[in-house]
Parts: C-alpha cells; sequence; structure tokens
C-alpha cells in the first residue's frame, strides 16, 4: 500500500505594529497597528489570507472529504492563528473542529507561541507545549500525540524530550544528511529514545508542490496530477510512507489560486483515492504502520529552512542573539510578577517571526535573495523589537516597584521648537 | 571614442560632490578607452595624465568659488578684482564658456558631449544644435533638489530644462533624481538611465592618530556615542529635524555628542536651536573643514547622520563607510537606493531617528551588524561600474545617430 502523509502547518505571527521609542512608557499595546495598509496590521493580513487561502483550501478539503472518503490528513495550528481566527475568522476554526471529529484530521502538537524556547529555556518551552495542548483540547476536543517543533527545528535532546514527555512521534526535515542511505518513506527512531517514532519530509515531493508548481522556468511546469502520481508511485518503491510536509498557505497565499494549485489538489486527492493500492495515513497512523526501520541520530539542529537547513535565518545574526537574550533575561521576573496579561505580552515577543524579520543573510553579497518582512528592513525590525523589550522591562519595573530611573519620560517633544 | 566633458569643477578647486564625481567617473572612462577634452570655467594646474583639462576662461578658481552651483550670493565685488574684469556674475562667465565651447568645436569634432548639471547645459546645446554633435546630459542635482520646496530660481529651471530636452539621453545620480526629472519636467522615463555615483577608496597614507579632535577623544573615553553629519547648511539638508531628533534621543540616552560638521546660511539657526533644545553641550560645530580634518570627524565618530530632505546621491555617506561609521540615511537620499545595511528614515520622521540613534548608542549588536554590513557593501560600489553604464549609453545614443541617417 503506497501511503501520502500531508501534513499541513497552519500559522500567523501577531507581527509587532511600528513601536517608536518615545511609546515606551506610554503605550502597552504593541500589536494594533493603526494604519489599515501598514504591512504590520495584523487584522489585514489575516483577513487576506482568510480569503485567498484558509477559505478556498478548507472549503476544497471539505469537498474531498465529502466525496473521496479515504481522504484524511494533519494539521498543525499555533496559538497565534487560533487566537486572531477566534476574533477575525471563527468559521475556520468550526471547519477545523468539523474534520477533527469527524476523524479525517489530526491536530499536530507544537509550541502555542510558535517559538524558538526550547533552545534558550526548557521549562518555558514545556509550559507552551502544554498551553497549546490544552488549547487544542478545549477547541476541538482531541488530544495531540504527535508533535513537531518551531520551523521543524530538531536534534537528538529535542527527540529525547519528547519522548519522555509521552508523544508517539515526531516531525523532521528529511534530508540526507540527516538520514544517510536511509530513504524518507520509512519510520524511524531518534538515537537514545524507548517508544517515540520518527517521521521525516519528502522534501523533494512536498518542494515540488510548494515551491515549483508555479514556476514556469521549471523544465517540469506545468505539472498535472498525473506526471507527481508517478513521481509519488516511483518513490514509494523505497518505502510506503510519502510524507508531505509543507505549509497550508502553500494554497492560495504563497501559491495563487490562478496557477491552478486548488485543482491539482483535488485532482491528486481523488485519483490517489480511488486507486486501490493506495491510500491516506494521518501521521499518528503512519507512526502505527511500522516498526522503527533504523535509528537516526541528530547531533546537531536541524530545520526545514533553506539549503543549509539551520536556524541561521532566525539566530544568525548578532542582532537576533541580543533581542532574544534581552527577552529571555526578563523570565524571572515575568514568571514571578505572574501578571497575566505581562506574561502573554513576553510570550507573543517569542514567536520565530519576529527574529526572522531580523534576518540579514545574503544581505550584503548584492544578491536579490530576500527573506518576507513586513518591515523596511531587518535594523527596523530589531528597532521596533527593542523599543517594544524597554516598555516591557518598564512595565515589570513599574510592577516590583524597582523602577530605577533608568529610562526617564521624555522630556522634548517635536512640537516644542519650530 | 572621443568625449567632449562640460565641467564646472574638478578637485582640489571644488567645493562639493560635483567636482569629485566628474573627476572619477572622467578617470574611469579614460581606463576604458576614452578619450577626454574636460572644460572647466577657470583656469588653474590641473595635472592628470588621463585626460587634458581646458579652461575656457582666464578667471582664478579661487574666484570661481564665488559662484560655484551652490551660492547664490554672489558678491560682485569680487568679480571686479577677478583677473578677468569683463566678467562680473556666473551668467557672463557661461557666456565665456559657451563661447569657448564654439571655439573649440570650429577646430574639432569629438564623437559625444558629456555636459555635468545646468551649470553646462547651454554650451552642450549649443553642440547639439549649432554642430549636431550628441548630448549626454548628466544630472547630479536639479533646481528642485537646490531650491527645496520653492522650485529654486526660474532661470536655472529653464535651462536644466532645455538641457534636458535637447539631450539625446539623460543619466541621473539616482532612483530619486530620475523620478524629479520624469515628474517635474515632463521628459519621458525611458530617456534617462540611472547611474549611481561610485567610491574608490582613496589610496593615500591618511591613518587616524586622534590628533585633531582631543576633547571628543575624551568623550568617546567616558562613553559617549559620537554621531556626526557632514555638508553644507541648508535647507536641503534637513539638519533643523536632526536637530530635534538629536534633543529626543539625547533626552534618553544622555550620553551623546553630536558633531555638525560644515557652514552655510543655517548656521546660527542651527547653534540657536541646540540652545534653545538644551544640548548646547552635546552639539559641536567644527565650521568648514577639508582634508586631514574632515576624514579624522569620519574616524572619530561611531554614527554618520544623512538627514536630507532631498539629496540626489550624497557621497560623504559612502566616505563616512569607508571609515567605519554605522550610517543612518533618510529615504529621500540617493545614495540610500544602493545601500542595504543601514537604517532609513523619512526626513521629516524625527522620533524615527531618535529611536534609531538610541538603539545604536545601546545596542552593540546593531552597531556591530551596520558597520560589518556596509563595509562589505561600499567597497562594491566602484566608479568603473558607472563608466561601463555611461559607455552602454554613448554607445546607444551613437546607434540612434547611426540609425537617423
Amino acid at each position: 500500500m503506497n501511503s501520502i502523509v500531508l501534513y499541513l502547518h497552519m500559522h500567523q505571527p501577531l507581527r509587532l505594529k511600528h513601536y517608536s521609542i518615545f511609546s515606551v512608557g506610554q503605550d502597552h499595546d504593541y500589536w494594533t497597528e493603526k494604519d489599515w495598509y501598514a504591512g504590520t496590521n495584523n487584522e489585514r493580513i489575516f483577513k487576506k489570507v482568510v480569503e485567498k487561502s484558509y477559505r478556498p483550501m478548507l472549503a476544497k478539503i471539505k469537498k474531498c472529504i465529502t466525496l473521496y472518503p479515504g481522504f484524511k490528513f494533519s494539521l498543525s495550528i499555533t496559538g497565534t492563528f487560533i487566537e486572531q481566527a477566534e476574533k477575525w475568522a471563527p468559521d475556520i476554526l468550526d471547519t477545523l473542529r468539523e474534520f477533527a471529529q469527524s476523524g479525517h484530521l489530526e491536530i499536530v502538537a507544537e509550541t502555542y507561541y510558535h517559538s524558538l524556547a526550547f533552545f534558550f529555556d526548557k521549562e518555558e518551552f514545556e509550559a507552551q507545549v502544554r498551553m497549546h495542548q490544552d488549547k487544542i483540547k478545549e477547541l476541538f476536543g482531541v488530544t495531540t500525540k504527535v508533535f513537531r517543533n518551531t520551523e521543524f527545528s530538531y536534534n537528538n535532546d529535542l527527540a529525547a524530550w519528547a519522548d519522555d514527555y509521552g508523544f508517539k512521534g515526531i516531525l523532521a526535515e528529511g534530508w540526507e544528511k540527516v538520514l544517510g542511505e536511509n530513504p524518507t518513506n520509512l519510520v524511524y527512531r531518534p538515537e537514545g529514545c524507548k517508544n517515540i517514532k520518527l517521521l521525516v519530509k519528502n522534501y523533494h515531493l512536498s518542494d515540488d508542490i510548494a515551491f515549483r508548481f508555479p514556476d514556469k522556468n521549471w523544465s517540469e511546469w506545468p505539472l498535472s496530477s498525473d506526471k507527481y502520481i508517478g513521481w509519488l508511485k516511483k518513490s514509494a518503491e523505497s518505502g510506503p510512507l510519502i510524507n508531505l510536509f509543507m505549509d497550508f498557505e502553500t494554497f492560495g497565499e504563497n501559491i495563487w489560486a490562478d496557477t491552478g494549485i486548488f485543482n491539482f489538489f483535488e485532482q491528486l486527492v481523488s485519483k490517489w483515492d480511488r486507486d486501490p493500492d493506495c491510500n491516506f495515513l494521518t501521521v499518528s497512523e503512519a507512526c502505527d504502520s511500522m516498526e522503527p526501520k533504523a535509528e537516526i541520530s541528530v547531533p546537531w539542529t536541524v530545520t526545514w529552512a533553506d539549503t543549509e537547513r539551520d536556524l541561521t535565518a532566525w539566530l544568525g545574526n548578532s542582532m537576533q542573539h541580543e533581542a532574544m537574550k534581552n527577552l529571555y533575561d526578563l523570565k524571572k521576573d515575568i514568571m514571578a510578577l505572574g501578571d497575566e496579561k505581562l506574561t502573554r505580552d513576553w510570550r507573543l515577543l517569542q514567536t520565530s517571526d519576529h527574529t526572522y524579520y531580523m534576518c540579514t543573510k545574503f544581505f550584503n553579497d548584492g544578491s536579490v535573495h530576500s527573506y518576507f518582512s513586513p518591515y523596511d528592513s531587518p535594523f527596523d525590525a530589531f528597532l521596533y523589537y527593542m523599543n517594544t523589550l524597554r516598555d516591557v522591562r518598564l512595565r515589570i519595573d513599574e510592577k516590583t516597584g524597582k523602577n530605577d530611573g533608568q529610562l526617564p519620560k521624555p522630556r522634548v517633544t517635536s512640537m516644542e521648537v519650530r | 571614442m572621443k568625449i567632449l566633458m562640460l565641467g564646472w569643477e574638478l578637485p582640489p578647486h571644488n567645493s562639493g560632490g560635483l567636482g569629485v564625481a566628474c573627476l572619477n567617473l572622467s578617470k574611469a572612462l579614460a581606463k576604458m578607452g576614452a578619450d577626454i577634452d574636460f572644460v572647466v570655467p577657470y583656469e588653474a594646474e590641473h595635472h592628470f595624465d588621463y585626460m587634458n583639462v581646458l579652461s575656457a576662461t582666464h578667471i582664478d578658481p579661487l574666484f570661481r568659488y564665488g559662484c560655484s552651483a551652490y551660492d547664490t550670493n554672489v558678491e560682485e565685488k569680487r568679480f571686479k578684482e577677478a583677473n578677468c574684469p569683463e566678467m562680473y556674475s556666473i551668467r557672463d562667465i557661461q557666456k565665456n564658456y559657451i563661447r569657448f565651447v564654439e571655439q573649440y568645436l570650429m577646430h574639432f569634432k569629438p564623437d559625444l558631449v558629456h555636459a555635468h548639471d545646468w551649470l553646462t547645459y547651454e554650451a552642450g546645446i549649443l553642440a547639439k544644435k549649432n554642430f549636431g554633435i550628441p548630448l549626454v546630459a548628466h544630472v547630479h542635482a536639479t533646481e528642485f533638489d537646490r531650491g527645496g520646496a520653492s522650485g529654486g530660481n526660474p532661470l536655472i529651471r529653464q535651462i536644466e530644462y532645455e538641457g534636458l530636452l535637447w539631450a539625446d539621453k539623460i543619466i541621473a545620480v539616482s532612483q530619486a533624481t530620475k523620478n524629479i526629472i520624469v515628474e517635474k519636467y515632463g521628459i519621458p522615463a525611458d530617456k534617462i538611465e540611472v547611474a549611481y555615483n561610485g567610491f574608490d577608496a582613496p589610496d593615500d597614507d591618511y591613518h587616524y592618530d586622534g590628533s585633531s579632535y582631543q576633547y571628543i577623544e575624551g568623550l568617546k573615553k567616558q562613553g559617549y556615542t559620537v554621531v556626526s553629519t557632514v555638508g553644507r547648511f541648508t535647507l536641503q539638508k534637513g539638519l533643523a529635524h536632526m536637530m530635534r531628533a538629536a534633543a529626543r534621543a539625547i533626552s534618553i540616552h544622555p550620553k551623546m555628542v553630536f558633531l555638525f560638521a560644515g557652514d552655510g546660511e543655517q548656521r546660527e539657526e542651527l547653534m540657536r536651536m541646540s540652545a534653545e533644545l538644551g544640548i548646547s553641550n552635546n552639539v559641536i560645530f567644527t565650521g568648514f573643514i577639508r582634508g586631514k580634518q574632515l576624514r579624522d570627524i569620519y574616524s572619530i565618530s561611531d554614527v554618520f547622520v544623512m538627514s536630507s530632505v532631498s539629496e540626489p546621491f550624497g557621497l560623504t555617506a559612502l566616505e563616512a563607510a569607508h571609515h567605519g561609521n554605522a550610517l543612518i540615511i533618510t529615504k529621500q537620499s540617493g545614495v540610500g537606493e544602493v545601500l542595504r545595511s543601514i537604517v532609513r528614515y523619512d526626513f521629516w520622521d524625527e522620533d524615527k531617528l531618535a529611536g534609531a540613534l538610541v538603539n545604536i548608542a545601546e545596542s552593540p549588536a546593531l552597531t556591530e551588524i551596520l558597520k560589518d554590513g556596509i563595509r562589505k557593501e561600499y567597497a562594491r560600489i566602484s566608479w568603473d561600474d558607472v563608466a561601463a553604464k555611461c559607455i552602454q549609453v554613448y554607445n546607444e545614443v551613437e546607434q540612434n545617430k547611426r540609425n537617423r541617417f
């Protein structure tokens, strides 16, 4: 039996507004951009992606579930996404609940805030995983069993932690440097773990959809579902599990509807479902489908980003490290205070997108490679972030009564002298 | 290819970036095989073995400063004392310049005339109109940049406009400048190429010895961040905004000192402002400086700000980069279009400038990454690329001419 294991990732960060240094001490709302058209207006962006991707793709999936009853998939959905959906498009959550309860959808565990906390503070990390599990239980009535970490960051320590925590499976990038000769299409055991199973992304076949599908310069363009199914079956010769892992926003947002991506998806599902040798599995079912074929060791951290498959897009330059150091240095005070609003703001600042916007990789080599960002430059992203941290620190100091005058209120306003 | 270059100044007899740009461009063009005759409006010893410098008049370059491209308050008496008594104003010098070019063209036939800024456009038009020589107009600054919101001098605008109309092709020093030419003069965009100025690090034996500004060195030892700006103190440079931003930044991070290097009509206003804002102690006016003193300013400062309201290019930013400064540049400055490791802000956005200054002063990571990044970037900006672009334009113009006949 050849099995498609489709896993999608649904995420929207809460972007920081253009938070001026003169807002410090005056304005504690970091997330509400007043300018509707600003790149940092979360509501506008969320509603746009809802129209372009979330609603049409969920409608397509609903159709697939109705017409092709063997179809099922897995999805991770961040806390920052859920909170925005609750406010601006609750119907999305209703649809997902329907899928989850009918058994066509498995929800995958991750950190609530889409953070890189694992690399800074294990205690905080685990708190966020638990928070996410509780939220999913409350919202969809299901318990998550398989874990994925932010940006698919993975190493032996993470696998050991997930094993101890009790997850049955964990997801990672299926990179040759990690797998060696092993194919992506089997179940593995992370080194030193007792129970947990490892599923790895088939990045060739995943990226054929997620990246290459709309590329008119690609020799395989236009990609038909028949041709693609041929590749899937060829791949299945090395193992039955075809792990197609990608962002949910691939459909409609990263790749627009006019490329035919939605119809390609439906064709793929319908043809695969009708083929008696083929089926769909959720990530848990894939884990259960076989015993681990080999032990995989990843002593360094691997992600699903860039050709380097490392964390350098998030933690590659000195700004990113300084920002994270300043952020996690606040933990003790934040935890001691236990202030709900303050804790939430502090955690929202952990979302990995914030440091991604500060990325300067390939910045000076004259290439056109650029990382998507709502800010003019990585330096702007850093400025607004650090200004926000100043305000968080000020709020902490005000609550603990140890305002040491480090940050006096501005005494000159721009209107004084003209 | 024989090029007649029409310019107004060359170093060391220059008052600003125009002369530096013309010299470096000619040097790079000569390397690529261009045979250049360069006309200047004054008489002085220029020793360049890669091109011929021709003097259009006999006046001394010292007096030519009085009628520089930027000085609108020409003092007539300076010209009466000049060694060429019939020239009283910049218009008289321009008439002599045109007459010289006319004489030249009666004897020689260059393949192309390359004219730099409005000062030489009338001579360029004459070459095109009366002698049929193709004209390339190079725009280092428009009158709208120089004159600010008022639009400047209508006579200059008229000459600039005619030059741009007559030109076979226009070279603008930035996209911002190209936009002005399209929007204000209605010139079709496809007639204009953008060629950013280059920068070649001087290969002399300059080294910073810390002797020029010992007081500032002392402040640095106390942990002060040194912020500098260099240029003429005119409205175009946006220095009043910068001064207010300085005050706001100091209100949060007091250990900051600002060097305002240069001179101009706004000097007293800026001094008064610094006093009214209560930051006189943190602001230092150096007066007009050049040479080693100027380079020491770049060497001593940590951050360089280009606060211009409208800056066609802005060579000083690259000089500051060469001396290891972190750069903060307005979005209205052309040089910002070619650099990435900089903080950009709108010239009126005093809060953002102040915020950037405070963050740079307080964050070693930000300072390091800006300095490190800009060091990699500015070195790639070369006059050879500018010259190659010019040659491309020359060939295109020549091709069009041949097609016409």
